[in-house]
């Protein structure tokens, strides 16, 4: 199959690479993107696992192929933390212990950006609901209702904390297809020469 | 866990997608929301020698209130009508139970029209299309056709649409005013497909039931839509006692299979008990508005 030329944004920076059409977007942001905080457990649908920002919302990137993100801009888990300060939901997740083993946390994290952004003073059921797509086979999640919890008390007391992550409003009725959109990046958004504009190499090494 | 390989087509126009399908016609598949298709392809379960890639066509998506009946196009995302006051306001039922559709993620992408075409036996709106009379548009080699809910599911994942057609409109009916509504469903998990499931309507009139609307899902081949309990209902004042005859003739109308999920004893049971909750929650709703 030949392969496709796929240009899209994830954290800011522009990506360009080329892939088989059959390549899903979670492969293409790890392996072509070196992104590699986007996690793969299932890789079909179950697990949560894979959970990204696609222009603002959550979606399983192992079930779209990277062709479809054609021109969109993706958030990952890279995309969270400024510098070596996390972002207060990464915090919360730290201070209470809200990951084991830390293989399923970056969906976590994502889901949760997008659902604080929907419901920022979510109800503990409310909040069990909003996870419930997303797996920890350590079992942990307790605790990560209790950081998602103290997450939002974290976001309620700094308005502006961090809070333009991923915020693109959700689809009206009228606009309700999302499209994949070309925005510029934020100002000051770094363009990473190593991936920026060229064709980055399929990385060797085990397949997972 | 990697799809096999395909040929990836990309539609901007309706007509650009019909020509495509009139061309591969069996060899292909229409990837819309892909929540379901990508798994499949992901298993190689599915391996389609094409894939047609409707999501640019952006014409399909939409939601149109005509008064009578809510248009919403193919491709509307599933999180996008949950979200539409149209919805809201002509059809909370279809709110109601978009809301128990996967998770989040999925209904971001998931669309309304690939929910339908994919006809699973456990979906929601399969049961509330059948339910409410509603119809959907589908263009092909042959032209526009519109196609009742009930002459559109065959079987397990099977409906009438032909290969070469593209599923362009699914049309909800919005519920007659002053109506009760509930959809109703037994999960093992929340946004879990359904163990069985329940979409019910009751229009009303001088105390009395006027009609009455059920659509069951994950009991049986297709959507299940229980004459004999509608008949039941209609022209009669609620009652307990009512419901519970309701809910009998539920269990005697629908054909479950077991799975590792829950037996089939225990999914008919369900249908009936859900039927149950749901009448009487319909019915609240409409002194509600009284």
């Amino acid at each position: 199959m030949p392969l496709r030329r796929i240009t899209l944004r994830v954290n800011g920076a522009t990506y360009a690479g080329e892939a088989e059409p059959r390549k899903t977007l979670a492969d293409f942001i790890r392996e072509d993107c070196g992104l590699t905080g986007t996690h793969l457990g299932c890789e079909h649908g179950v697990c949560g696992a894979c959970t990204i920002l696609m222009d603002g919302q959550t979606v399983r990137s192992c079930l779209m192929f990277a062709v479809q993100a054609e021109g969109a801009e993706l958030t990952t888990v890279e995309g969270l933390a400024d510098g070596d300060r996390l972002h207060p939901i990464q915090q919360a997740y730290w201070d209470h212990h809200a990951l084991q083993c830390g293989f399923c946390t970056p969906g976590f994290l994502m889901t949760t950006v997008e659902f604080l952004n929907d419901n920022p003073q979510p109800t503990e059921r409310e909040i069990r609901e909003a996870l419930a797509g997303n797996l920890c086979r350590c079992t942990g999640y307790q605790n990560i209702v209790k950081a998602v919890a103290a997450a939002a008390h974290t976001l309620a007391a700094a308005p502006g904390a961090r809070r333009e992550i991923g915020t693109a409003a959700p689809p009206r009725a009228a606009n309700v297809m999302a499209a994949p959109r070309k925005t510029g990046g934020p100002p000051g958004a770094s363009h990473r020469p190593r991936h920026s504009g060229k064709t980055a190499k399929r990385r060797s090494g085990p397949k997972r | 866990m990697k799809p096999a390989p395909f040929e990836y087509h990309c539609p901007r126009t309706v007509d650009e997608g019909t020509a495509l399908l009139a061309k591969y016609g069996d060899d292909a598949k229409v990837l819309a929301g892909g929540q379901s298709l990508v798994p499949l392809m992901n298993m190689r379960l599915a391996r389609p020698a094409n894939l047609i890639d409707i999501n640019r066509i952006e014409s399909l998506a939409y939601i149109r209130d005509d008064g009578r009946t809510l248009r919403i196009g193919a491709l509307t995302r599933q999180r996008a009508a949950e979200r539409a006051p149209q919805v809201a306001e002509r059809c909370p039922l279809l709110r109601d139970a978009l809301r128990l559709v996967g998770h989040a993620q999925i209904r971001n992408r998931g669309t309304i029209g690939g929910s339908i075409a994919h006809a699973d036996p456990a979906a929601e709106l399969t049961a509330i299309l059948v339910a409410l009379d509603g119809e959907v548009t589908a263009r092909g080699p042959k032209g526009t056709r519109v196609i009742a809910a009930r002459d559109l599911f065959v079987s397990y994942l099977t409906t009438s649409l032909d290969p070469r057609e593209l599923l362009t409109e699914v049309s909800f009916p919005a519920l007659p005013a002053g109506a009760g509504w509930s959809w109703m469903e037994i999960a093992r998990r929340h946004g879990d497909f359904a163990l069985a499931g329940v979409g019910v309507v009751l229009a009303a009139r001088g105390g009395k039931i006027a009609h009455a609307r059920i659509g069951l899902t994950g009991v049986g081949p297709t959507p299940v839509r229980p004459a004999e309990a509608e008949r039941l209902l209609a022209g009669r004042a609620p009652s307990e006692d009512l419901w519970k005859g309701a809910a009998e003739a539920v269990r005697a109308a629908v054909t479950p299979d077991g799975d590792i999920h829950a037996s089939a004893e225990y999914r008919t049971h369900v249908a009936g008990v859900l039927t149950q909750r749901a009448l009487r929650e319909a019915w609240e709703r409409v002194r509600e508005a009284a």
